[in-house]
């Protein structure tokens, strides 16, 4: 079955261009509803007739669906789901989408919400509304680690990403690839879920902190 | 001095395919191993990747006569005496290595060198029971050995710059490719990836999403060719559970401590793959709810 959607473009989305598959398979269909952009979240807000959607997906930032939607006693979920597509720092963004539910997101919604990103080419995987979702939950402390142990001469910047490329077949060296990508959007999200867990894996390490110091100045 | 005959000692996978790289690559070989049966089992293996690889062209048939006859076994220590460079993959035990290496040094002649594949145990503890404490290096291949050309090389706080060298020139001329790390625990690779895999068994643990889809989201959000719940199962749980007990032990690092899903799951005889059920169910080593 394919579902129609209309798009709620509001301001510039990180990841989705406006051609892309998700943005032209849009259409006048009130089915369900995409809510794309940085305003995603208080253009959510605006939005009345919310529950006659079979779905309505709102694109998030770093924040939990729940500071939109609202939460009590671990009941809260319906239609609505958030969703991200991955993109690290300032590289290409990925392929993936983390679909965020909440504990009562009905069933339908969910599988309505696949078929829109699958349709355009997506993956998707589904996770509950943690602060950092999956990639990011797992990432931010390994790229850390690798950072600090630069500092601590482990092994050459060099030595570190043959390494873990040969080794375990990943595509880039931490060290390469957070160079690549923006160090001081590590620390970015890094800090913020530093904040949110209050965990020492995800204090950005120094080197990080260094590159944002400097963006500031 | 140059390195011309390799003794492995220890007949395990990790054994069988470091034999395989130095029988390879030119250099006589002679495997060491206590159980006889552990050595027929290592020989038959090795004879059918050798012809897996005439198959796919990447060895020649008459290369294989003389990989086979450059590979001797052996149920004795003593034949262990004509090795230049003794690498040994026995089980990941301090005592054991200890024992073996003690034995090894009263074989062996005051210029071999010993090579400790531990993927967690220090070099520099390893070499203290060794009794040539400035001629033992680390040198960690990876799984399976005969096709990763990766080896994590290690100098322990006694090595000589000599012996290092003359194990990192012998690595080069195994066709690997040696890269040097401090002997620190977990080296480069085990460092990075026990602490990440039990960030993602937590992750289910707490309900953050399914295996299958934490998988899917690191292999297409990062380009990973296999996700950490899916290496899991295939490196077993009964593993990781002991890389954790080695990490956790020498490093006290919260994110090294095991988590407690992976002893109930060996408990349930959940280990992975070789059990039929890990993370993921597997029917005739097909994999359910990937």
């Amino acid at each position: 079955m394919k579902i129609g959607y209309s798009i709620f473009q509001t301001g510039i989305s990180r990841t989705f261009l406006k051609d892309h598959p998700l943005i032209v398979n849009g259409s006048s269909s009130t089915a369900a509803l995409v809510i794309v952009g940085a305003g995603a979240g208080a253009a959510f807000q605006s939005i009345r007739d919310r529950a006659a959607r079979i779905v309505v997906l709102v694109e998030l930032g770093m924040e939990c669906l729940g500071t939109l939607t609202g939460e009590s006693r671990g009941l809260e979920g319906s239609n609505v789901l958030g969703f991200a597509r991955f993109r690290l720092g300032d590289g290409e963004p990925s392929n993936l989408v983390e679909l965020v539910r909440q504990p009562q997101t009905s069933q339908t919604a969910i599988e309505a919400s696949k078929e829109i990103f699958t349709a355009a080419g997506l993956q998707v995987a589904l996770c509950n509304d943690f602060a950092g979702r999956i990639i990011d939950r797992l990432v931010r402390p390994y790229y850390n680690a690798a950072l600090r142990r630069l500092d601590e001469g482990l092994a050459s910047a060099d030595d570190l990403d043959t390494t873990l490329k040969l080794g375990l077949g990943y595509p880039e060296g931490p060290i390469a690839l957070l160079e690549r990508t923006g160090l001081q959007h590590h620390f970015d999200v890094s800090q913020a879920l530093f904040e949110a867990y209050g965990e020492p894996a995800y204090s950005p390490a120094r080197r990080a902190r260094v590159t944002k110091q400097r963006q500031g100045k | 001095m140059e390195i011309k005959t390799i003794g492995i000692a220890g007949c395990g996978t990790m054994g069988a395919g470091i034999a395989i790289v130095a029988a390879r690559a030119g250099f006589r070989t002679i495997v060491y191993d206590a159980r006889p049966e552990a050595l027929d089992k290592a020989r038959t293996q090795t004879q059918g990747f050798l012809a897996k690889s005439v198959a796919k062209g990447k060895l020649m048939i008459e290369q294989v006569d003389t990989i086979m006859s450059g590979l001797i076994s052996t149920t004795k220590t003593d034949d262990l005496a004509q090795c230049d460079l003794v690498i040994e993959a026995v089980f990941e035990a301090l005592k054991v290595k200890h024992e073996l290496l003690g034995v090894l040094d009263k074989v062996c002649p005051a210029h071999t060198i010993f090579a400790s594949n531990t993927s967690t145990l220090s070099i520099t503890e390893i070499a203290a029971g060794s009794g040539r404490d400035d001629r033992v290096v680390g040198m960690h291949f990876c799984l399976p050995a005969q096709l990763m050309k990766l080896v994590e090389m290690s100098p322990g706080i006694k090595t000589s710059d000599a012996a290092f060298q003359n194990a990192w020139a012998c690595c080069l001329a195994l066709g690997q490719k040696p890269v040097k790390t401090k002997d620190n625990p977990g080296f480069i690779l085990n460092y990075f990836l026990v602490p990440f895999n039990n960030d993602a068994i937590r992750l289910v643990e707490a309900g953050v999403a399914e295996p299958a889809d934490i998988d899917r989201a690191i292999k297409a959000g990062l380009g990973y060719p296999m996700g950490p719940l899916e290496l899991l199962d295939l490196v077993g749980l009964d593993t990781q559970l002991l890389l954790c007990e080695a990490l956790y032990g020498m490093t006290n690092e919260p994110r090294n401590a095991c988590p407690p899903l992976v002893k109930r799951m060996i408990a349930a005889g959940h280990l992975g793959r070789k059990t039929g059920r890990g993370f993921y169910t597997y029917k005739n080593n097909a994999m359910v709810g990937g």
